[in-house]
Order: C-alpha cells, then structure tokens, then sequence
C-alpha cells in the first residue's frame, strides 16, 4: 500500500464511512449520512413527526426508519391510549414500513427484529440508544427536533469523539454481569467520568459474555456521560444477529486498528468482580452489594432494557428455584421484549420465577419511569434491574435503591 | 452571526439537574402543542417549586456540572424555554440536553466559574462573545463560545427554522 494512513478507532471508521471521508480525527466537526433511525412513541410520532408534518417534507428515506412504541403501553388511560393510536396512524399515513407496537423495549426490539448490522452509523430518540454499540454499530442519543432534521435530510453533525477503552480482563463470575461492571466504572469515574467520549469495551471478560448482556455494557455508556459505548463485532455477534434476521454479517471489518489513539485505557478485573447495587439517586453511588446487607425491600423489579433479557431472567432463576418471596413483597418481572418473554416461557424460567412469587407484567418501558404497575409506592424502598435511579426517575422520594437484581 | 446580549435575574441550582426533575415523568404526555406546554409548571417541582411559580420572561438558568443528564426528552429545555428562560449557563453539559437546547432556539453556554453565581443575581450575557457580566457581583466570566454553524442555527431561532430555510432555499 505505502500510503500513510492514520490508524483509527472502530468509531472513527464508522463517523469516517458515514461522512464519505476516508479519516476523521477527534474534535473534527463532520456531518454524516444516517444508516437507520429509531424513534418510539414518546420522541417519535407525536413530537419528531408532527414537527416534520410542520415542515412539510416526506421521511427521507422510509427503509431506514424504525418506529418502536414501548414508553406508553399497557396504560390504562385514555390519554395513552390515543397516543397509541395516534403513533400508529402517524406511521401507516407516513408509509412507515417498519412499525413495530407493543412488542418490547426499542434498544432490544432493534437488533431482535434484524435491524442492526456492524458498521452501520445509527440514530436513535431516546438516551439509551447507545445500546446497539454491542453489536459494532455506532448509535448516538438525540432529541426529537434533531431527529426532524434527520428525518427530513438523513443527515446529522457529530463533533468526532475521542475514544477510551475499557478492558474488561477476565471472565465474570457466577452471579455477576454486565451491569455490575458498568457500575463498578460509574462507581469509579462517576456519571460524567466519560464526557463526551466513546467507551469501547474490550477483554477476555467481554469476549466471554453473551451478546445480550453485552448490550448491557453499551446501553449504559449512557450512565457513563459518553457519547455512546461500542463493542468490535465477533463471531459470537455474528451468531447471534444472524438468528436474529440480520443476515449475514461482516465482523473482520469493523474494528479498531492496533495502533489507534485512546484517550484513555482501563483495566477492570472481571474476575474478581463481585455483585454491585447503586444507592439513590445515581448509579455512581455504587458499591458491592454487601454494603447494603440488611436492608429491608419492599419491592424488587426485574425489568428494562438493562435487566430482564433471557439471559438476566436465567440467573435469576438460578437463584430462585425453590424459593418463595415473603409475604407483602411486591416481585414484579416485565421481561425486556414479548420475543425473550416467549424464549423464557418455552425454556421454563418464567415458571421459576412465577413459582418465587413474581407478578409477570408487560414489556415496555413503564416501570423505568414510574409509570403503571411497576411504580414503586411513597415512601417504598425499592430494588430494580433498570439503568437509573435518579430521584424523579423511579419515584419521587429518595428512598429507592436499585441495582441488578440476581 | 450575532445574538443579542440577554440580561435577567439568575436561578441557581447545583450539580446533576437532571431530566426528570425538569420534565418529570406524566407532565409531558399527549399529542398537542397545548397538551405539551401545560406540563411546565411541573418543572423542577421535586427540587423547588417556587421556581416555576417565580420565574419570568427573561430570567436566566444557571446550574453547576452535568446539566440536563438522563433522557433525551426535549421537553425538559422547552419547559424552561416556556416559562420564560433565555438563556441557560452551567459549568458543563449532558450533549444531548446541550444540543436540545440549541436546537428548541435556548442558547446554553457552558461556563466554568457558573458556580460563582448566586440565586437572584442580576447578569448580561454575550452568546456571540461568549461572555457573561455578573451585574450584581461586578464581575466578567468567560464562557465557552459556539462554534459557528450552532451561532447560524440559533440566529434564525433553532433547527427547524434553520431548516425550513435550508429547504427553501434548495426548493
């Protein structure tokens, strides 16, 4: 080849593809090509749409649109209801080709229905977007005027983030997951402790992990104050997206060179990493679990995009074979999408932990932000899988502690 | 590209204001301009609900670092914008509340000595300068300036004015 060629993170090659450069350098202000958009019910129909109705300008490009409802489900109220309705009249009037209602949470239901591939460069309406990094893509948060101009242009500026590496050295223990290792760093760094940069996780203990709990690691790149988390594509990605309906997929490419610039690098070890919960009101009041031994729960979700994939519902199982929920304490499971709730009832976990005395409840996002069954009563104290714990997230008193909860 | 210089009274709070104690969850829901601007009194209820009953047109937020974390929902800046706030200062930013307040038309300039500002201080700030004058401290502080196209998105109001200029332009 001969010529010289600046060694790139997996981000960087994505940001570079995205905006027709052959390299982007971190600080560089570049406007890239949206590969897939993603907008739910809350962000999407009733405010990005309407807004783009007041432009008057068609979707750019209806292939690559995702509309997820998942925010305002299962709600008994009218208000709900008609913006269920209207979500869905939104979609089929805009020709909207995949619409997807009631079937789960978005970061999940995106990559379980096939739409995320490595290397794509990825837009979402909601902060947790960050979650499809697991899988080699590059997808960013945004508001939803941002994701009107995106669905009127297709196009959106990024100022090219510098990228840190976590290397996540050994493999994890039984017991301990993805989450507990994101609170272990948020712990650590705090909630801004990687402003504005990518975290790409790396090691022996993320090869090791199942590609469902990876997405763990990047949904809460979020709770890290990155600009999103990302994880090189391998044959395991490859497995998994290919059972998935994503076809067939490109893993070699997609990775960082050996010589790129981070700037920074940590080493977490995996294998001495015990069971983390985070005390109110942030997930950078984390310490190991046994610092809160004793203390009396009324309530425990095991739900969100975080907390109840196939895999988070198995170890809880685990766990709970055999037992029984005291009396008076509320269990309540709402598995992350209808695809693992149909998984883990075929396999025999559901049973499990109905048998423990869980409450099953719809998927979607209502428990996480304190709306329908899920909302945990004044003056509770609570422990869940979800990603946050600010006050105002879950309820509005400062009594709430949560964390995984296997 | 110019923006006037925007004086007010200063509301000050401290560090991880986040999204859900400006836009709790509920006060947001529905389908309509209407139904979306009734939830604004319910900004920052948990934390201090004299704000929203005292706030007025031209007054200034200004909080200290990670302001706006948590959820992307545009309608925790468009709840300040509503009540009246004209500019947003803190010491630093959560990006995609940052970038939402840009694109809703509320200028936010991160300043790094915004936790010397009180409560009811009187200030002048300079969104093309990148300043902020403490009237009531006499004091001048340095705020980071936005980059160019940021400073044309915000002269003609936020994104979508910029974009339906854009479009008409290329119509």
């Amino acid at each position: 080849m001969g010529d010289m060629k600046r060694a790139m993170t997996l981000s960087e090659k994505i940001i570079a593809r995205a905006a027709g450069k052959k390299k982007v350098q971190p600080g560089e202000i570049v406007t890239c090509a949206v590969d897939l958009a993603m907008m739910h019910d809350s962000s999407g129909p009733r405010l990005a749409g309407k807004m783009l109705d007041e432009l008057g300008v068609p979707i750019w490009d209806v292939d690559k649109l995702v509309v997820v409802t998942d925010h305002y489900v299962n709600l008994p109220d009218e208000t709900y209801v008609r913006m269920q309705t209207h979500a869905a009249e939104w979609c089929k009037s805009h020709g909207v080709k995949h619409f997807i209602q009631d079937k789960g949470i978005c970061h999940i239901v995106l990559p379980e229905y096939g739409h995320v591939r490595p290397g794509l460069f990825c837009v979402g309406a909601d902060s947790h977007s960050t979650t499809a990094g697991a899988l080699g893509a590059f997808m960013v948060g945004i508001g939803a005027s941002e994701m009107t101009g995106v669905l009127a242009t297709g196009e959106i500026w990024v100022r090219v983030p510098e990228t840190a590496r976590i290397e996540v050295k050994g493999r994890l223990g039984a017991g301990v997951a993805a989450k507990d290792v994101v609170l272990k760093i948020c712990g650590e760094h705090g909630i801004m402790g990687f402003d504005y940069q990518v975290v790409e996780f790396c090691g022996s203990g993320v090869d090791a992990m199942p590609v469902e709990d990876r997405l763990t690691l990047t949904n809460m790149a979020a709770e890290l104050g990155a600009k999103t988390g990302i994880i090189a594509p391998d044959a395991k990605t490859a497995e998994t997206l290919a059972a998935w309906g994503a076809g067939k997929v490109d893993v070699k490419a997609w990775r960082s060179d050996a010589d790129a610039t981070y700037a920074k690098k940590i080493v977490i070890d995996g294998a001495a990493l015990g069971p983390q919960v985070a005390a109110p009101s942030s997930p950078e009041n984390a310490a190991d679990v046994a610092e809160h031994a004793g203390t009396k729960l009324d309530q425990a979700y095991l739900g969100a995009c975080t907390g109840a994939k196939v895999e988070d519902l198995r170890m809880a199982a685990k766990i709970l074979k055999g037992r029984k929920a005291a009396k008076g304490f509320r269990f309540l499971v709402a598995p992350s999408t209808a695809r693992m709730r149909e998984r883990a009832a075929a396999e025999g976990t559901l049973k499990v932990l109905e048998d423990a005395g869980a409450t099953i409840l719809p998927s979607g996002c209502g428990g996480c932000i304190g709306m329908g069954a899920a909302r945990l009563p004044e003056n509770a104290v609570g422990i869940s899988s979800t990603n946050r714990n600010f006050l105002g997230f879950w309820v509005e008193a400062p009594k709430v502690s949560r964390a995984r909860t296997a | 590209m110019t923006h006037a210089p925007i004086e007010g009274r200063a509301w000050k709070y401290g560090d991880n204001i986040d999204t859900d104690l400006l836009a709790p969850i509920g006060s947001y829901a529905g389908t309509t301009d209407a139904e979306l601007a009734a939830g604004a009194p319910q900004c920052l209820r948990a934390l201090d609900p004299d704000f929203a009953k005292g706030v007025k047109e031209g007054d200034i937020f200004v909080a200290g670092a990670n302001l706006g974390i948590g959820s992307s929902r545009e309608a925790a800046p468009l709840f300040l914008k509503l009540l009246g706030i004209r500019v947003v200062l803190a010491r630093n930013f959560a990006r995609i509340f940052y970038r939402n307040c840009l694109n809703i038309g509320l200028p936010a300039l991160a300043c790094a000595e915004a936790d010397s500002i009180e409560m009811g201080d009187r200030l002048s700030v300079d969104p093309t300068a990148g300043t902020a004058e403490n009237l009531t401290q006499k004091r001048t502080l340095a705020c980071e300036p936005l980059p160019d196209h940021l400073m044309a998105m915000l002269a003609d109001g936020g994104l979508l004015p910029h974009l339906e200029k854009r479009l008409k332009r290329r119509a």
